[in-house]
């Protein structure tokens, strides 16, 4: 029989073309390997042009006082110390070096007085150090990183989606995807794969993230094996946009906090006084996310559910220069001039901290070669990100997920592919051609229903429990559904496997999320809303044992304690 | 709520033809709400390249009622109600599947360009103002919408001979980068075709990003590629010293 699938041979795989992914290719090619990224969307469209305010990195050149140390202590203290303290610290230490990489290879940020790398204050950074072009940041990031990496010769599969990892005698061995174009088959054989294929928004109704955003790389992890780490913890960003309806959830970026943005409630009282006065509006997200749901549901929002951020204060030119997209995102889709009124923003789900567990040096997962970087991985932000370490995130552990990559390719001889792995994966993917369910997008609709109300900013153990049986009866539904038309370019067809992924993770927040009997960071329970100490001291994993969903506890190791010192210092 | 009725095309490179879908109109709705409610509801295999629905990533792109956009922007009490909004694949492309279009060709110019080149001993001290020339090219989000408007690749295709706008707002930020040292002055005459440009500003006309995509990057490289190629005081200097000089 003749396969129904072409076959492409590279050292290292890597899948997702947002920043940690192109910057892990760079970084393997330049270690000699062969290197593939496969990504869904076309080369240029991950969800890191998205990022907006900056990348945090403590570069000094605004607060000279700023160091690495800082800089950790910010991001433990915003993670409230449930951050792998290895990965916060090289973090902090090559953040700068990252982003002078950067500069080096044509990405052009906005500048000092003096010439250097102009930095902007942000949540929970003591310091101004995020590193910004506008609003347009992950732009930059991304067409910089683009355009080293095609012209140092990474090949570039574009619309294409991987649904299963291929694994021989518990080392990876290559992947199994599909051309969204086609609807053909494509066999990756590889000795490494670096999973980067971001967050898992798409799950909850009011999202800033894209339809990319299903959780694959985790899911994909999960099947493979790999442990799952802190999946309780979602951030919801504090400000998307809450009208019109059409522009729910899209994102207003925190720099317009940064750049002296005003939060107030319908009163017009300037509400962040009551619950961060010390940071007021540049406290960490996860307060200001609960504050101005607080502020909604006690009666105080506005017209439309939100709350009003202002930054008409400042000179119009100012606003137009700073955050330009800002302001046209406003005027073309919601009718407000921001540099004379106030926006409408509210909650919306923009970010998970948890994901593949991986070891802080290398980003390798518990599965050999099977690497994570960027939002797929979990460790770096603990209980909460900062605004701005994401993209110093996806630069700093893209490149070491690219070394140890590229280091575990030498090392290993390709392995063999089951046929039977394969053949078990065609029959998965074209099943709803033959099904006779309903279409996959009913199906995604009532899932992010269920995760917006019951697993969203405050949970409660009864929410979760309905979530949890909910949840069981969207797999059936899921795994009944089914699609109409051809194999060639059918969002219905792809929606039905990305479904599976965001189920997967689906379980795996709400699993976590009812264990962890305390309040902390982005995962706040009614029932518990205080910190517990012994919480402090654990992780949550999630791993499948005997195709069912098991969860795990896992010990913080100490602090060494060079870095508790740093820690402990105001 | 009142409805209005969107005519989509639907097909392939073999051929197709529009089909019109009653959607429900919300306020604030944009043609890429509308594309989603569709998919949603009605037509789930109605292939659309869509990603932020913010303006960011230019995947969206379409012509609605006959004029190139990105759909996340267009909104829907913009366009005359009592007809058909008419949506259609951007023309200049291949046709893969309904609204989806093959772009591979802007890839492939892409690679022709010599990436940024730093000049050895470059201060990395730059200037604001020096900086903004070169950002208001780095702004561009690749939405192809100027090279599917533009004459010479619409009504000639000539794709074998010309990189089209969006390539030369990308060799313009990388020429006129304070710091890069490379020269891409012959490609722009030769490989990239810049004199089938003949400066009519469709392109401009319709960047999402306002982008003055003529004025600012085409006509100062014209200038250069001529200051270069047919200037005669400039051929006897080089000639003089064998070199040209990089400006940036």
């Amino acid at each position: 029989m003749t396969a129904n699938y072409e076959v492409k041979e590279h050292d290292v795989l890597i899948i997702g073309a947002g920043g940690a992914g192109l910057r892990a290719a760079i970084e393997a090619l330049a270690q000699g390997a062969s290197v593939g990224v496969v990504c869904k969307s076309l080369l240029g469209k991950a969800h890191t042009v998205m990022a907006e305010g900056g990348i945090a990195a403590a570069m000094c050149n605004v607060d000279a006082a700023d160091s690495w140390k800082v800089h950790f202590r910010d991001t433990m203290r915003g993670g409230k110390l449930l951050n792998n303290w290895r990965m916060a610290q090289l973090h902090a230490q090559e953040a700068p070096a990252r982003v002078e990489e950067l500069e080096q290879w044509g990405a052009l940020f906005d500048r000092t007085e003096n010439g250097t790398i102009l930095q902007r204050a942000f949540g929970g950074h003591t310091f101004k150090r995020l590193c910004h072009v506008g609003d347009r940041t992950g732009l930059e990031l991304i067409r910089t990183l683009q355009d080293r990496g095609v012209q140092q010769g990474i090949d570039c599969y574009m619309e294409c989606t991987v649904t299963r990892l291929l694994v021989e005698n518990g080392r990876f061995v290559g992947a199994f995807a599909y051309w969204r174009e086609t609807g053909r088959f494509v066999v990756f054989k590889a000795k490494a794969v670096v999973i980067a294929t971001g967050g898992i928004g798409q799950a909850w109704t009011v999202t800033s993230n894209s339809w990319e955003y299903t959780g694959d790389g985790m899911a994909l992890a999960y099947e493979a094996g790999a442990e799952l780490m802190d999946m309780e913890f979602v951030q919801f960003h504090p400000t998307g946009m809450v009208w019109p309806p059409g522009v729910q959830g899209i994102l207003v970026t925190e720099a317009v906090r940064g750049e002296g943005g005003i939060l107030r409630n319908k009163l017009g009282e300037r509400f962040m006084e009551k619950y961060d006065p010390k940071r007021m509006e540049l406290s960490t997200r996860d307060v200001v996310a609960r504050s101005i749901y607080t502020e909604v549901r006690e009666g105080r929002g506005t017209e439309h559910g939100g709350a009003y951020l202002d930054i008409s204060h400042k000179p119009a030119e100012y606003v137009k220069k700073k955050l330009p997209s800002m302001y046209h995102q406003f005027k073309e889709l919601a009718d407000v001039d921001i540099t004379k009124g106030p926006m409408e923003v509210g909650p919306t789900c923009h970010y998970v901290m948890g994901g593949i567990r991986v070891e802080a040096e290398t980003g390798q997962s518990t599965v050999p070669g099977i690497f994570a970087a960027g939002e797929a991985a979990a460790g770096l932000h603990g209980a909460n990100r900062l605004g701005g370490n994401s993209l110093s995130d996806l630069l700093v552990f893209g490149r070491r997920a690219g070394i140890a990559a590229a280091a575990h390719a030498k090392s290993v001889k390709s392995g063999a592919t089951d046929s039977a792995q394969i053949q078990e994966a065609e029959k998965e993917l074209l099943a709803p051609f033959s099904n006779e369910g309903e279409s996959p997008y009913a199906v995604h609709r009532d899932l992010q229903t269920v995760m917006q109300s019951l697993v969203g900013i405050y949970r409660t153990a009864d929410d979760l429990e309905r979530a949890s049986t909910e949840l069981q009866m969207l797999k059936a539904r899921a795994t009944a559904a089914s699609v109409e038309g051809s194999r060639m370019f059918n969002p219905g067809w792809h929606l039905s496997r990305e479904l599976k992924s965001m189920l997967i993770v689906a379980e795996a927040v709400t699993k976590s999320a009812m264990a962890r009997a305390e309040s902390r960071g982005a995962h706040s329970r009614i029932d518990f809303p205080d910190l517990d100490a012994a919480w402090e001291k654990k992780h949550n994993i999630i791993v499948g044992e005997a195709g069912a969903m098991v969860r795990k506890e896992m010990p913080i190791p100490d602090l060494p304690a060079d870095l508790q010192e740093i820690l402990a210092q105001e | 709520m009142a409805d209005t009725v969107l005519r989509v095309f639907r097909g392939d490179a073999g051929g197709g033809a529009t089909v019109d879908y009653q959607v429900p109109v919300a306020p604030g709705m944009v043609v890429l709400d509308a594309l989603h409610y569709i998919q949603g509801h009605i037509a789930p295999d109605l292939a659309v390249r869509w990603n932020c629905k913010a303006g960011k990533c230019g995947s969206c792109s379409a012509e609605v009622n006959g004029r190139p956009r990105l759909t996340c922007k267009t909104r829907m009490d913009a366009l005359p109600n009592d007809e058909p909004i008419v949506v259609m694949p951007m023309k200049s492309f291949p046709k893969i599947k309904d609204l989806v279009t093959d772009v591979s060709w802007n890839y492939a110019v892409n690679r022709k360009i010599p990436p940024f080149q730093p000049r050895p001993g470059a201060d990395w001290k730059i200037s604001q103002l020096d900086v903004d020339r070169v950002q208001e090219f780095r702004k561009c989000i690749e939405c192809f919408l100027c090279q599917n408007v533009c004459h010479v690749l619409r009504d000639h295709d000539k794709k074998e001979q010309f990189g089209g706008p969006r390539f030369f707002v990308r060799v313009a930020g990388l020429e006129m980068h304070p710091l890069d040292g490379a020269n891409r002055i012959g490609l722009l005459k030769d490989e990239l075709g810049l004199g089938l440009c003949n400066i009519t500003k469709c392109c401009t006309e319709v960047c999402p990003e306002e982008i003055h995509i003529t004025d600012n990057a085409i006509i100062p490289l014209k200038e250069r590629v001529v200051d270069e190629f047919y200037d005669p005081i400039t051929m006897l200097f080089r000639k003089l010293r064998g070199t040209s000089e990089k400006r940036n």
